[in-house]
């Protein structure tokens, strides 16, 4: 303590300001939601065979939506014959023109930017801060990232001649809607294959918004099918006979059902699963920037995220004050209405996942560990869960082996870098993991022995379509973005 | 092990030792993350009814600065007016929280805003350089306060700073803060010339820790002078000094901030790092020349649902 | 009548850098074009699977720590070491109904394979990786990094090249490998092995078992430690059954249209890309 005097207050006191934050909505009327959608089969909106239609719903007000075709066998097996008729056009077509299409999708999405973030918002219950600066640059990045790829494909990789599969087959999650489409249809397309895609069963609305774009964009009829629908609609994609190619992102138990259906087939096949993100905090760290990138590690799309930093690892030295910083951050955290600008989380995609997340909250602390949550207030209706940090795990914790896939942080310390590595890596995941220390070599130390996809150092969560992304061990196999991402779609004689 | 994380107090009369190892201790710093960090803040909206009372706040919240070479006694009178009454047409409009000039302009303004409860807060400590012996910037010191000045704000000596000369640094500023007497002692860091955040950060727990009862970004002189990340990360610094010692430390970016949409960022930064316990005049000064008409421009805007033009504000 | 009585070779199973028997005490005959009985090899069991696999997880650590440099030397080693036996292996390759001429070059592609993958330890990161021009203040880039435990089934022939272009492209990244040799033609299997042990790789990077695949794969594809497994060589009936057993721990399956083509791609297929972000800041 000094014994500087430091004398306070040089003014009377003034009453303290009534300071809040915009309960700033972004107008929802800013997108047209239609009462109802059909399957975007062979260039237009049909009314499924199945004659059946699921509700898609605003978790953030469980009111719903609109009503959305439910493709079954009969629409899926439409859908991949048209395809399989674009195909060979497709292929044939130079890839300067194939460019040319993504491109002017990617600028339509750009110019349509705001309607599709809210769209996104209401579907799937994120924030709009996020749909609307993270997800949808994303989205147009990755079609005006791949549209370049499409005439270039010979110089991508050494000693190939690439060619593109046929129809590619992909099921992607409710996460991040638009922006998985966008990881999995522009590389496909950009490589010549045309594609199926079966949109999540909670948040098929911007897959059809964008196959509308598709069509203005003039994209050739059959080069982009979209069959909405639930797990029977993903099971018939995958095990279409004529499908070439599965790209999936999801669980990793569905990964597993879908790579035992295509077992002795000669489908390609490509899975983006689960994670058990280690993030990695040492005593030299910088720590104001290492919370931050731990709450947004972990809090970022209510913890719906793959790659979350779910497991933070703090240096034990450090763990106290550590601990009291990220818990005052955390009373700073905005829950609430995913339309209003200043919300950081927003609501959980279903009921079912609420009830998934409460439930694995419940075992943790039935196994002792200590829970802490900040005191905001959550919304009367919607799908909510208060940001969640739990203390005092065990490696051996449920809530420190299983992903969880909400807003719950499991906390546990380490002595040293050996340790941290071990612990890390011990988990059958291997998709993302942080480290924040100001050491270079430890950084680079670190970053060879963790066994995961994408190792972010002194950042987290972040993404490029530039920017190969995928996992180890039980998080998946093969890579999307960059480069690499281009691979899953292409064939050539030596691959 | 390296340091831990929050180095402890110092003690009372440290040694060059153990001001090195407090000065080690400060946690480093990432640009690009704070960099995100202030963006993402940047992107709060406050509400209509909040914004008039955070326009009012900004304006009660300047330290309206004159600091140039032709400064003269008229130039000082009518800016020292404009600082008890920002607005002649909307005498609602809060007074400004504090007068900033050089020390010979000190005894004017001091007259000049009379019994208003305006500050008037003199530079000091051969600003902006701070190149002089420390028996001058003391002397300086006593001079302003003598002649009335409420507050001052003094320089650190960079040169001594970057060269890891950090006792030099604190028992400056340890002597100045005495020399003050009554007076508070508002201590820039200059952050233009530190170079980086890292450097900021020791240079902000450095200060406080020496006595510094503000803290301030810069003299106004050195581009750049007041962003949001250096501010974001010497409030952060603030935060950490308040939870190792309990003594609460204001701040004050100046130059370059010039319109009430950044003066809002700023305020947000604010709420969001320090919470309502800095939110007053108190503890969070604005140190500009040129703000005030925009927030004044703002606040009319708000009150009467015109877009306003400068011919309507004066120039002083 | 000869003076001297020949001393034969005990054919024996290759783990962890020793040349133990089954643990289940069985061997089976190999035969020749003619179906005469040459000798008898280890038959391995779902144990000795198990042993391999344990040799080559702790191998795998010190391995992929080596350098590619360093690797690739040990694969050039093993290059001399197979070019020092190669009457040896001529004749155990003739032995299997192939002619001299036959046998001669399929040593010398298998030599020649050895250095052409050698050559790439310290070359396939910079081909298959790269740095990513990301849309912001951050260093990225993509390297490849071994999978970690494979699992191969050598195709019933050509037997020596066969095995050799299956495990050459794992290793070559820093995996360890544990292989099940032809069951037809396990004799130069057995002597690769030998070649092995004397050539500078450390115990448990390769290990090899003679046996039936049918017995073997499933527990194999089935082994949650093992990452990756090759089928390009496994009998067809069996590739649909391992695909389903391989999903349990989610492994990477290499299959491949021909069993001995050489290419930095089948190196890919042994790999996982790791992308490392880190800003730039000052």
């Amino acid at each position: 303590m000094t014994d500087t005097d430091h004398t306070p207050v040089l003014h009377p006191a003034i009453e303290p300001l009534d300071w809040g934050y915009a309960s700033s909505r972004e107008a929802a009327d800013l997108v047209k939601i239609s009462e109802r959608y059909g399957l975007f089969v062979d260039g237009d909106f049909y009314k499924p065979a199945s004659k059946r239609y699921m509700t898609s719903i605003n978790p953030a007000t469980e009111e719903p939506l609109a009503e959305v075709a439910e493709a079954d066998e009969k629409d899926v097996d439409r859908a991949v014959t048209a395809a399989r008729k674009a195909f060979p056009g497709w292929a044939k077509l130079s890839g300067a023109e194939r460019a040319k299409y993504l491109f002017r999708i990617a600028r339509m999405l750009q110019e349509r930017s705001r309607e599709l973030a809210v769209l996104e918002t209401l579907d799937g219950g994120k924030p709009i801060r996020e749909s609307r600066d993270v997800d949808l640059p994303l989205v147009a990045a990755h079609f005006f990232y791949n549209a370049g790829w499409a005439d270039k494909l010979e110089y991508a990789f050494s000693g190939l001649k690439p060619e593109p599969i046929g129809v590619a087959g992909q099921v992607i999650p409710w996460n991040f809607p638009l922006l998985m489409l966008a990881w999995k249809v522009a590389p496909a397309l950009a490589a010549g294959n045309t594609v199926v895609l079966k949109p999540a069963e909670t948040t098929p609305l911007s897959a059809l918004h964008f196959a509308q774009i598709a069509a203005e964009a003039g994209l050739p009829p059959g080069v982009l099918n979209v069959v909405p629908g639930a797990g029977a609609t993903g099971a018939a994609v995958v095990g279409h006979p004529d499908i070439d190619k599965i790209a999936f992102t999801g669980s990793t138990e569905v990964g597993k059902e879908i790579r035992r259906r295509v077992a002795g087939t000669d489908k390609r096949l490509t899975l983006e699963l689960g994670g058990k993100g280690a993030h990695i905090v040492f005593a030299d760290a910088p720590l104001d920037q290492a919370i931050e990138g731990v709450v947004n590690g972990i809090f970022f799309n209510q913890g719906h995220v793959c790659c979350a930093g779910s497991r933070l690892f703090v240096q034990e030295s450090i763990a106290d004050v550590f601990l009291d910083k990220l818990k005052s951050r955390l009373e700073k955290l905005r829950v609430g209405d995913p339309l209003d600008k200043n919300t950081d989380v927003g609501a959980i995609n279903s009921a079912a996942q609420l009830q998934r997340i409460e439930m694995l909250v419940e075992a943790g602390r039935e196994e002792g560990a200590e829970m802490f949550q900040p005191a905001c207030a959550l919304p009367e209706r919607g799908f909510f869960f208060r940001p969640t940090l739990f203390t005092g795990v065990s490696q051996s914790h449920r809530i420190a082996q299983e992903e969880i896939f909400g807003p719950v942080l499991s906390t546990l310390t380490f002595r040293t870098p050996d340790e941290a590595v071990e612990k890390a890596n011990n988990t059958p995941y291997g998709l993302a993991a942080g480290v924040w220390t100001t050491k270079g070599s430890r950084i680079l130390w670190m970053a060879d022995r963790l066994r995961s996809g994408v190792v972010w150092a002194n950042t987290y969560n972040k993404f490029d379509p530039a920017s190969p992304f995928g996992g180890y061990k039980e998080s998946g196999f093969g890579r999307e973005g960059g480069r690499h991402g281009l691979l899953a779609y292409l064939k050539a004689e030596g691959l | 092990m390296s340091l831990p994380a929050v180095a402890e107090p110092l003690p009372a009369k440290p040694s060059r030792s153990a001001v090195q190892a407090y000065v080690g201790g400060v946690p480093s710093v990432d640009e690009v993350a704070v960099t995100e960090r202030v963006s993402t803040l940047s992107t709060r909206s406050i509400k209509r009814e909040s914004k008039m009372a955070a326009l009012e706040l900004a304006v009660r919240m300047c330290d309206l600065t004159t600091l140039e070479g032709k400064d003269t006694p008229g130039k000082v009178r009518q800016l020292s007016a404009k600082g008890v009454r920002p607005d002649p047409a909307d005498p609602s409009v809060p007074s400004v929280a504090a007068i900033c000039v050089y020390p010979n302009m000190v005894p004017i303004a001091k007259q000049a805003v009379g019994g208003s409860g305006v500050k008037v807060a003199s530079v000091a400590t051969y600003f902006p350089s701070g190149q002089a012996p420390l028996d001058l910037k003391l002397d300086e010191t006593r001079r302003v306060v003598d002649a009335g000045a409420d507050e001052v704000d003094m320089v650190i000596d960079r040169g001594a700073f970057l060269a890891g000369r950090y006792l030099e640094v604190y028992e400056e500023i340890r002597e100045v803060k005495e020399a003050c007497g009554p007076a508070h002692l508002k201590v820039i860091l200059e952050t233009g010339e530190l170079g980086t955040l890292d450097e900021v950060r020791k240079a902000s727990m450095l200060a406080m820790a020496a006595g510094a009862d503000f803290i301030k970004t810069s003299t106004g002189k050195i581009s750049p002078a007041a962003t949001l990340p250096v501010t974001l990360v010497m409030l952060e610094a603030i935060r950490d000094y308040g939870a190792l010692t309990g003594v609460q430390v204001g701040m004050k970016p100046a130059g370059g901030i010039k319109t009430a949409k950044e003066a809002i960022r700023f305020l947000v930064v604010l709420n969001e790092t320090l919470g309502l316990a800095w939110m007053t005049p108190d503890w969070f000064r604005f140190g500009a020349s040129s703000l005030l008409n925009d927030l004044l421009m703002q606040i009319r805007w708000l009150k009467t649902g015109r877009y306003q033009s400068g011919d309507y504000f004066t120039k002083d | 009548m000869t003076d001297r009585l020949d001393v034969r070779k005990t054919y024996k199973l290759f783990i962890g850098g020793q040349f133990p028997r089954s643990e289940s005490g069985r061997s089976y005959p190999a035969v020749d074009g003619d179906g005469a009985i040459v000798a008898r090899v280890a038959q391995a069991s779902r144990k000795d699977l198990r042993d391999a696999v344990r040799a080559a997880r702790d191998a795998f650590g010190g391995w992929s720590g080596r350098t590619g440099y360093n690797r690739g030397q040990i694969l050039y080693r093993v290059a001399e070491m197979v070019e020092d036996r190669a009457g040896t292996f001529s004749e155990q390759i003739r032995i299997g109904g192939a002619s001299k001429r036959q046998a001669d070059r399929e040593v010398a592609a298998t030599v020649d394979r050895l250095v052409w993958y050698a050559g790439w330890c310290d070359k396939f990161a910079q081909v298959a990786g790269n740095l990513n021009p990301v849309a912001g203040p951050f260093f990225n880039i993509s390297a490849p990094e071994p999978v970690g435990v494979v699992g191969v089934v050598s195709p019933p022939e050509p037997s020596l090249l066969g095995l050799v272009s299956r495990m050459a492209p794992a290793l070559v990244p820093g995996n360890t490998i544990v292989l099940i040799a032809s069951y037809q033609k396990p004799l130069p299997a057995v002597t690769f092995a030998e070649a092995l042990a004397t050539s500078d790789v450390p115990g448990g990077v390769v290990n090899i078992l003679t046996g039936d695949p049918a017995e073997l794969l499933p527990w194999m594809a089935g082994h949650m430690d093992i990452d990756a497994i090759d089928l390009t060589g496994a009998p067809a009936d069996q590739v649909a059954p391992a695909e389903e057993a391989s999903a349990e721990n989610v492994k990477r399956v290499v299959r491949t249209a021909t069993v001995d083509s050489q290419s930095p791609y089948l190196i890919a297929g042994f790999t996982e890309t790791k992308t490392v972000w880190h800003p730039k800041g000052q």
